[in-house]
């Protein structure tokens, strides 16, 4: 009570006392931000109900099961005129999701060996991979996309295509590759595949334990290659080749068979993957840069060879620096695929314009993408943040 | 007889003599470099060839074989690249629909940026503290000169167009996003709690989305958002939008930075009895700011290069004008020219900035260990 009299001292008002106090000072604070945040709430939904009521749109989702009166040209599933918005924004989905897959794994193979070549003793390799990292780097990647359809667009017209090897043919239309056409038969050659993988993860434990227990080595990358590449192409002679290859026949105006890539999905995946792969570069170098050289000194003294002091000494602990940065690299290339709009690759964006521009509905398709880039984004950064845990420093 | 001294060794120094002509000079760099061993020799073979493969063939194209003059694109006969429509459209690319009467006024806000930069940018320029005034009012100023108003005839914002429309965006995301970057980092790591949960949303929605859903919110969604008479004009959502989203990547360059000082340096602010944005702004936020230069840099050479979006929704920066020339009858089909000549606008200026960055933690860098 005491300290309570003594905080009560003439001549401080009230109001001045909770001021001083951190507490009562950070509380007004946020009841203040909490005012103007919601003042601003409902002015924004009390200006869009009146919005909509003018405009005379229902707002909702039900807009999804009409009909789309447009086509899809490049599509993993089936989809045709009449089918609905919703399955057109699937069509949409699939494709985003095509393109970021097919950049990511050439954007890291990109990247890993521009990195490592860029750090070579070779004066010459080092700076012309340095000159295509900073020419890369430094240009927008939409002026990429754009001038790299322009390229694949200014290839030769489909009668005077380029073949390659009679079965692959180049136009201005994109790529004619031959299509498989599996026949029975191949199931087991997918199985054979299928047990190849399982046996390598069950050969990596296994190795692991014994290196732990005995420090002797499996040689896991030579035997797994074996199990997944080697098991199912002996089970694919065994079973007597089941894929016949649909070549492309050049006709008169077009091609019969095989099946045809176009030229906006061959521009946006070089153009992501180039761009993206030299934004790797530099991260893997820094990564490789940061293992400070008493461990390769230390690998050198223990015997190992430069090969194993790359792959088992150096590059296990550059990963550490190199994955949190390489997930914002995936996910920056998942959200610059949605510049495909501006080549008419027809992703989830550019779906989504069209719908927009169809139905009216324009909160709802917005929401759609913010939801489906933000969860794309979530699954990305979740994954990874596994595989970082996974080789994260295990300290005591 | 006098006896000879016995050495066992060398009497006098022997004079120096040059490395053997394998190590050192132009042979020793090249075993060195390019011929260590058998790989490397293949390498450098490889790197010759490819060198020998583009180099002459780009100089071919570019220079060699090149148009440079002619009113479209049927006056350019020889092979390489025609750069006939320079000339003609340097205008268009650089200023847009800007009248062109009044584009000295662009050039002059351009040149003004020189004595508006140089204080901020290097160490010892003349009367640094009076320029440091100018700075303060270059936006005022270039906007002043770009919109016109008192004593000078408006241009509508609809007009800008071209490199300038990009360097109008970047500049104007770049100088609005980095302090509103520090305060949504700060907020971030705020100790109330309604604050930090609303930074932290703001941060993670607007990195988890391309940008360019962002400029179609603020094309398509602003107007249901608004009063139905009240417009914003295109050119300022345009900036917000760059800049929220610009400013959001700068958050987290910055939280890093911030995380990097010690804990020490917080208690010691407050042992002083500063308070809390006393113990920022004289103590936190120069040493986080300083570890951050390179990936502010990166964040800003980014939200240059993402200034082209805006041809998504229908504005014509110096890729839009290239799109239009490429598709108009005269220079059709002069992509590759264009496209090449845009490249080089902005390689430059991200380039430099990015030298600039490595130029300057270098500076910091030898301060700190003297």
């Amino acid at each position: 009570m005491a300290r309570n009299a003594s905080a009560r001292r003439p001549g401080s008002p009230g109001w001045q006392r909770l001021w001083s106090d951190e507490r009562t000072r950070g509380l007004i604070y946020q009841l203040l931000v909490i005012l103007g945040v919601a003042l601003f709430v409902a002015f924004i939904v009390s200006n869009t109900i009146a919005n909509l009521q003018r405009a005379g749109l229902a707002s909702g989702f039900g807009f999804l099961f009409d009909q789309a009166f447009f086509d899809i040209n490049q599509r993993l599933i089936d989809y045709t005129s009449t089918s609905t918005f919703g399955r057109a924004l699937v069509v949409g989905l699939l494709n985003t999701v095509l393109v970021s897959a097919m950049g990511i794994v050439a954007a890291t193979a990109i990247g890993f060996v521009a990195g490592v070549l860029r750090l070579s003793p070779n004066f010459l390799l080092s700076r012309l991979v340095g000159a295509y990292v900073e020419i890369t780097r430094n240009v927008p990647v939409l002026l990429q996309i754009i001038f790299w359809w322009v390229v694949l667009s200014g290839l030769p017209k489909v009668r005077d295509s380029l073949a390659l090897g009679d079965a692959v043919f180049l136009n201005n239309r994109g790529v004619r590759l031959p299509a498989p056409l599996f026949e029975s038969g191949f199931e087991w050659v997918l199985a054979a595949a299928l047990a190849g993988v399982v046996a390598t993860v069950f050969v990596a434990r296994w190795s692991r334990r014994r290196q732990n227990e005995s420090g002797e080595r499996f040689p896991v990358f030579w035997s797994g290659l074996a199990l997944i590449v080697g098991l199912p192409a002996l089970v694919y002679w065994i079973a007597g080749s089941p894929v016949a290859w649909d070549i492309p026949k050049p006709t008169r105006f077009n091609f019969r068979g095989g099946f045809n890539v176009t030229p906006e999905l061959v521009a946006l995946w070089i153009a992501l993957s180039t761009y993206t792969g030299a934004f790797i570069s530099e991260i893997v170098r820094a990564g490789i840069l940061s293992v400070s050289k008493g461990q390769t000194e230390a690998a050198g003294a223990l015997g190992l060879r430069p090969g194993q002091t790359m792959w088992l000494v150096v590059i296990p602990q550059a990963m550490r620096v190199i994955i949190p940065p390489l997930t914002s690299q995936y996910l920056n290339l998942t959200k610059n695929s949605s510049l495909a709009i501006a080549i008419g690759y027809q992703d989830l964006v550019s779906i989504g314009g069209t719908i927009l521009n169809q139905s009216g509905q324009a909160l709802e398709v917005v929401g759609i993408w913010m939801v489906v880039y933000l969860s794309l984004s979530l699954l990305t950064s979740m994954f990874m943040n596994w595989y970082n845990r996974r080789i994260a420093l295990v300290e005591r | 007889m006098t006896a000879r001294p016995f050495h066992r060794s060398q009497a006098e120094m022997l004079p120096e003599r040059a490395a053997p002509v394998t190590t050192a000079g132009v042979v020793g760099w090249l075993r060195a470099n390019l011929f260590s061993s058998w790989a490397n020799t293949a390498f450098t073979l490889i790197a010759l060839y490819l060198l020998w493969l583009i180099v002459p063939a780009i100089a071919d194209w570019a220079y060699f074989n090149a148009d440079t003059a002619g009113d479209d694109r049927f006056a350019c006969k020889s092979s390489g690249a025609c750069w006939a429509w320079v000339d003609q459209r340097i205008g268009q690319f650089l200023y847009g629909f800007y009248a062109p009467d009044q584009t000295w006024r662009v050039d002059l806000a351009v040149v003004l940026l020189i004595p508006a930069l140089a204080p901020l940018l290097f160490e010892g320029v003349p009367f640094a503290r009076q320029l440091r005034w100018f700075s303060l009012a270059y936006p005022v100023v270039a906007t002043f000169l770009l919109v016109g108003g008192i004593g000078l005839e408006g241009i509508p914002t609809d007009k800008f167009g071209g490199f300038m429309l990009n360097l109008t965006v970047g500049l104007a995301g770049i100088v609005l996003s980095l302090p509103i970057g520090i305060l949504l980092a700060l907020g971030r790591r705020s100790r109330l709690p309604i604050i930090r949960i609303l930074c932290v949303g703001f941060i993670e929605i607007v990195r988890g989305v391309p940008l360019i859903t962002l400029l179609f919110v603020s094309n398509i969604i602003l107007p249901i958002f608004l009063p139905p008479d009240v417009t914003v004009d295109s050119l300022i959502r345009v900036i917000v939008m760059v800049t929220a989203f610009a400013s959001a990547y700068m958050a987290e360059v910055i939280r890093g930075g911030l995380q990097a000082i010690p804990r020490g340096q917080y208690e010691a602010a407050q042992a002083l009895g500063l308070r809390y944005w006393q113990s920022m702004v004289l103590i936190i936020l120069p040493q986080a700011l300083k570890i951050s230069i390179p990936g502010i840099v990166n964040t800003f050479i980014g939200l240059f290069k993402d200034t082209t979006l805006v041809i998504i929704i229908g504005l014509f920066d110096i890729l839009g004008i290239g799109n239009a020339m490429v598709s108009n009858p005269d220079w059709l089909g002069l992509a590759t020219e264009a496209y090449v000549f845009i490249a080089f606008f902005f390689f430059i200026a991200c380039f430099s900035m990015s030298r600039y960055s490595i130029h300057l933690e270098k500076r910091l860098d030898t301060e700190r260990r003297d």
